[in-house]
């Protein structure tokens, strides 16, 4: 299969931030790539390049074998976005949105008629369809926002940070609209801060931080770099549990977790180790209060591979997103 | 929700010139605004409730203890200068609603679409156009009620009225390059009015110049917003106003305007996100 999406080396600077700092990795056709990082990582310059919005300094953008510079209009007819607020007109009807978008991607009034009623139908909007989009509530809006990203029937979809402020049923909805489009043979590319949005959707994932990848691959194989099981033994007391992993260090490699009373281990063969942990904590006379054993989740794998936690936004966020988003008031 | 097969690829599209597309993709542009206007006619009644304010004060207020030598009726006079006074600060109104779909993400999405790169602004300053057919047409019925009369003919009304469309079309461009350039609604906003006051009120929309002193009455005299209000009251009125250099000069400032700034509008867009 060949790729629908290649990056190579791309470079993108806002004056003395560096957004992109010579990404590259590439999509196969039908297939969706998350593409995670948290807030400045560089997510958004890499999606407003690949939908010709920005021009990248330097290095390559293909969509379906077009370059986004030199062949900008023939890649805007191939491409679907939906960005991270709901870009649709407060004033017009739902109905009006997509008849706009459908006739400035050109298509015949009688194609767009029967487009946006699909869509409308589709998206459950049909009975909004005629009321003014400010009546809409946030779900509804993303909705129409990816309504109108589908309009022209895009071979290759862009969505930038989809459910970023939805809440949690809305998200659901949305991740079901989303795989049924995936099944039907669009190419999608998704950014996200949310690892559980990645893990459900995304075939495989590039992480991103600060305009760099830092790693890349599907879910499993990203969680299995840090071993099979996380062990996580908890403690009432920090002193206590600063004991407990003298202790446990004995056996293998552990650290004291985010919260100062949790001694946490990564290790292949867990049901052993358990069963070492606890006999060293009855050795020692160290009594836990939680014991937890658990699948490594993409936030253990983001917090290993970059710090911080993907939720947490980073100190220099690129220029452009930051600024929208103060005035937008976005998540 | 139904699921529809999808021939992911294919959809047919309408074949026309790289021109025709941009017409009808400003004319898009232009029908969206025109909903939006409609459906928020609030922002069409403040921007007239201050006109209609004006002219109330200066005709009946103020009016009478103001002396335009030769003017037998102060509303003559005053009319032109609301006129303008109108559609200078309703243009601010371009660059506050351009701001606003920056700051919604429309122009983002808009900036992907196989669309014309210059019909978002043709559609504002188009629409815009029509809200001041409509605004000035207002005015003018205003006017006649608390007493203008124009003083030349009905073509010299005519003629008066696309004077100051066609200005205010100039004026449009100016104000989508300030909406572009600004953060938000309310910076292109505020960052507006500085600018158009001076124009507006060091003019000689409401008195004559020639009570002003030195440097002041200079640029109250040359400055484009009298000129055009010149040129109207030589359309409107003749007599000792009329002027065909000052008509003409209103006319070349209009075009300038325009044909400078509406490709750095356009050029300043492209590169916006």
């Amino acid at each position: 299969m060949t790729d629908a999406i290649i990056v190579e080396n791309l470079q993108k600077r806002f004056g003395s931030v560096v957004a992109l700092d010579g990404v590259s990795f590439s999509v196969p056709t039908g297939t969706v790539l998350g593409l995670l990082g948290p807030n400045g990582a560089g997510k958004t310059t890499a999606v407003r390049v690949l939908t010709t919005i920005l021009r990248p300094d330097s290095g390559r953008a293909e969509v379906l074998g077009l370059d986004v510079t030199q062949h900008a209009q023939a890649v805007r007819e191939r491409i679907g976005l939906a960005g991270q607020y709901a870009a649709v007109d407060e004033n017009l009807t739902g109905h009006e949105n997509l008849r706009m978008i459908g006739r400035l991607s050109h298509l015949s009034k009688s194609v767009v008629q029967q487009r946006s009623g699909e869509l409308l139908e589709r998206f459950s909007l049909a009975d909004a369809a005629d009321r003014p989009v400010r009546t809409y509530s946030g779900g509804m809006r993303r909705r129409l926002d990816l309504a109108a990203a589908l309009v022209h029937r895009p071979p290759v979809l862009f969505l930038d940070e989809p459910t970023t402020g939805l809440d949690p049923s809305g998200r659901q909805d949305l991740w079901g609209v989303i795989e049924d489009l995936v099944r039907e043979g669009t190419t999608l590319l998704l950014t996200t801060q949310y690892l559980e949005e990645a893990d459900r959707l995304a075939d495989n994932i590039v992480v991103i931080d600060h305009g760099s990848v830092i790693a890349e691959g599907t879910a499993s194989e990203l969680k299995a770099t840090l071993g099979a099981t996380i062990i996580e033994v908890g403690f009432d007391d920090p002193a206590v549990a600063k004991r407990a992993q003298t202790e446990l260090a004995r056996i293998g490699l552990c650290d004291i977790g985010s919260a100062s009373t949790m001694v946490e281990m990564k290790v292949d063969d867990g049901a052993k180790v358990v069963l070492d942990v606890v006999r060293a904590l009855d050795h020692a006379h160290l009594e836990p209060s939680t014991l937890n054993v658990r699948e490594p989740t993409l936030d253990d794998v983001f917090l290993s591979l970059t710090g911080h936690k993907a939720e947490e936004p980073v100190a220099e966020a690129e220029p452009a997103e930051a600024g929208r988003k103060r005035t937008r008031g976005a998540a | 929700m139904t699921a529809i097969a999808l021939p992911a690829t294919t959809i047919e599209r309408e074949k026309h010139s790289a021109f025709s597309w941009a017409v009808q993709d400003a004319m898009t542009v232009t029908w969206r605004n025109l909903v939006a206007m409609k459906r928020t006619p609030q922002v069409l009644v403040f921007s007239t409730i201050q006109p209609i304010i004006f002219v109330l004060m200066f005709r009946y207020v103020f009016g009478g203890a103001i002396r335009i030598p030769g003017v037998d009726h102060y509303v003559d006079y005053l009319m032109p200068g609301v006129f303008a006074q109108t559609v200078v600060f309703g243009s601010i109104q371009t660059g506050v609603a351009l701001a606003e779909d920056l700051q919604k993400g429309l122009i983002e999405r808009f900036q992907s679409l196989p669309m014309s790169r210059s019909a978002v602004l043709a559609g504002r300053t188009l629409a815009d156009l029509v809200r001041n057919v409509f605004v000035v047409g207002l005015m003018v019925g205003v006017g006649f009620i608390v007493g203008w009369r124009i003083h030349t003919s009905v073509f010299g009304l005519i003629a008066g009225i696309a004077m100051m469309l066609l200005f205010s079309h100039a004026l449009s461009w100016v104000f989508a390059l300030v909406g572009l350039s600004a953060a938000n609604a309310e910076a292109a906003q505020a960052a507006s009015f500085p600018i158009l006051a001076p124009l507006v009120f060091a003019s000689t929309a409401f008195v004559s110049a020639a009570s002003m002193p030195g440097p002041l009455r200079w640029f109250a005299n040359h400055q484009p917003v009298s000129i055009v209000i010149d040129a109207v009251r030589a359309l409107t009125y003749g007599g000792q106003f009329a002027s065909t250099g000052k008509v003409l000069a209103a006319i070349a400032w209009s075009v300038a305007i325009i044909v400078i700034v509406a490709p750095l509008a356009v050029r300043m867009y492209r590169r916006k996100v």
